[in-house]
């Protein structure tokens, strides 16, 4: 069996009364792609900004219920540090207009005013653009501005971004869903070579790219976990009824 | 066939017309720039920009106390209303929903609706009475009020543009809330929020009104922000009505002078859009 990083008991989440995540009980192994499916509107957004304490910011909008790092109740960890720890990138690109590659890179300690020694920030900088698979294309070119860049490279910056932090764990909510076939691809294979490193949560409605990417999957429907297991055995032989309807297109 | 003629018929029309008005409204506006400038250049040289008021029927007065003077009021003016004006627009922007902000956006649109001569009277009453002198620093504190609303709204407004995601992505990176205001967004909306500012500068620049009873004028260069201070428009206004010629042409100098610095600003301002 897989060791759990991240865990969700009985989590629950409301926008005013509104009850859109209901009693999810969910365990992810770490060091692993799992995906997150389900129609839209089912609540997958609202689940993974549940788990980097980020739903809490909108106004009106609580939790019940809890989330485990580490066995680690975060509601009892300061937001910020939650969040450094369990990074996230967002289905539009969206690296900061007014800074550089380079800038956008280090924003997570800049922006926090955390000082760092010039090589140990080149360090960063040089290692995060590495593993988001995007050195070579922009180590010439680390000073313009980051929004000159195409939308998967502006993609492929924000995972710099968030990796620079070094968290444990990577939220990822449709990457891919605002880009090309090419860049696409590119971030799929990106994902594979991270989960060396980090553990990975990726909303996708593209049911090829779980299949390619994730090594367990969770199905969601109107805000309830219907089902979760390893995305093999899910994609040939799921225990749900909705689950086979869902992936075999029947409805979505 | 003949419907499409038509259109194109009808097409032209509208446009001639549209260019018509255009023109009727443009003309004047060339006409009155072209004036000042004919008048204007004519009555500048370097000594009238270096030198004071002659003393009447002496040659070869300037009006050097009146641009230190205006350059003076509008950095008082601007050093007093851009903190507040900027940190109540940031204000506006973060708490759109509160009973606070309902309130400050009324007295905004107030205060865009007050007529100078009001804001004047009332630096009058509490400034100018309660020192008991004309001073540079009432006029300032009257075209500060002035500058207030132009500098909350736009602040406002450009804050509002500014994508949420930029937002997100800052505080999903455990930046605190108020790093990323200052830090993120901020900074995002700079060139909008420089453009506030130079764009209520451009509206104070001009003003007598609230000027009359604060500022008041002074025929000598005077550098003490409590006293009595000449400014282009004050000047402009008693030049411009006195009887001699002499001072109708060193009225229509400082309005020149003036133009050309409010255009100037329009100028960057427009640069600034742009960007
Ligand atoms: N800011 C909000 N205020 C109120 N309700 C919201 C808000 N955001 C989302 N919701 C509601 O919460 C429910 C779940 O939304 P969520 O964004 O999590 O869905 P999703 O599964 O990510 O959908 P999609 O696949 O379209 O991104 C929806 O019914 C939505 O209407
Ligand atoms: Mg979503």
């Amino acid at each position: 069996m897989n060791k759990t990083i991240l865990k969700t008991k009985k989590l629950s989440a409301y926008f005013g009364k509104e009850k859109v995540l209901k009693d999810i009980d969910l365990s992810f192994p770490e060091k692993k792609v799992t995906a997150i499916m389900g129609p839209s509107g089912c609540g997958k957004t609202t689940l993974i900004r549940c788990i980097n304490r980020m739903h809490e910011l909108i106004p009106g909008a609580t939790i019940t219920g809890n989330v485990y790092l580490h066995d680690e109740n975060i509601s009892a960890l300061n937001p910020i540090l939650v969040r450094r720890k369990i990074g996230m990138v967002f289905q539009r690109p969206n690296p900061f207009p007014t800074m550089s590659i380079y800038d956008n890179v280090i924003a997570g300690y800049k922006l926090n005013g955390l000082r760092l020694p010039k090589d140990e920030m080149n360090t960063i900088v040089e290692d995060s653009l590495k593993k988001s698979a995007m050195w070579d294309e922009v180590k010439d070119t680390l000073h313009r501005k980051g929004s000159f860049l195409s939308g998967g490279q502006q993609q492929r910056l924000c995972i710099a971004r968030a990796l620079a932090m070094k968290p444990e764990v990577i939220l990822l909510d449709e990457p891919t869903s605002a880009l090309d076939p090419k860049a696409t691809s590119k971030i799929e294979e990106l994902i594979v070579e991270l989960k060396d490193t980090v553990t990975i949560l990726i909303v996708t409605h593209n049911t090829a790219q779980a299949a390619r990417v994730s090594d367990f999957t969770a199905f969601m429907y109107v805000g309830e976990l219907i089902e979760f297991g390893n995305t093999s055995k899910m994609f040939t032989v799921p225990d749900n009824k909705m689950t086979e309807e869902y992936l075999t297109g029947k409805f979505g | 066939m003949r419907h499409t003629k038509f259109r194109i018929a009808a097409n032209r029309i509208f446009q001639g017309i549209i260019i018509f008005l255009s023109f009727i409204i443009i003309v004047p506006l060339f006409l009155i720039i072209l004036h000042i400038v004919v008048n204007g250049i004519s009555a500048i040289n370097w000594q009238f920009l270096v030198s004071l008021p002659a003393p009447m029927g002496e040659k070869d007065g300037g009006i050097a106390n009146a641009i230190v003077g205006t350059f003076i009021i509008i950095i008082i003016s601007s050093i007093l209303a851009i903190p507040v004006g900027v940190l109540s627009g940031i204000f506006l922007y973060e708490y759109k929903n509160s009973k606070l902000s309902e309130v400050i956006r009324m007295c905004v649109e107030v205060l865009m609706g007050v007529p100078s001569i009001v804001l004047g009277i009332i630096a009058y009453l509490w400034i100018v009475l309660s020192f008991g002198s004309f001073s540079a620093l009432s006029g300032s504190i009257a075209l500060s009020i002035m500058m207030l609303p132009v500098i909350i709204r736009t602040t406002e407004e450009t804050l509002c543009l500014i994508p949420d995601t930029l937002r997100e992505a800052s505080l999903a990176l455990g930046v605190p809330y108020y790093r990323t205001i200052l830090k993120v967004i901020v900074p995002a909306g700079f060139s909008g929020i420089l453009t506030g500012i130079l764009l209520s500068i451009t509206r104070i620049a001009g003003e007598t009104a609230p000027l009359l009873f604060t500022s008041f004028g002074n025929p000598y260069m005077n550098l003490n922000i409590f006293k009595p201070t000449e400014t282009l428009p004050h000047l402009i206004y008693v030049y411009a009505t006195s009887p001699y010629k002499q001072w109708h042409n060193a009225a229509w100098g400082a309005s020149f002078i003036l133009v050309v610095f409010v255009l100037g600003l329009n100028f960057i301002t427009k640069i600034l859009v742009r960007r």
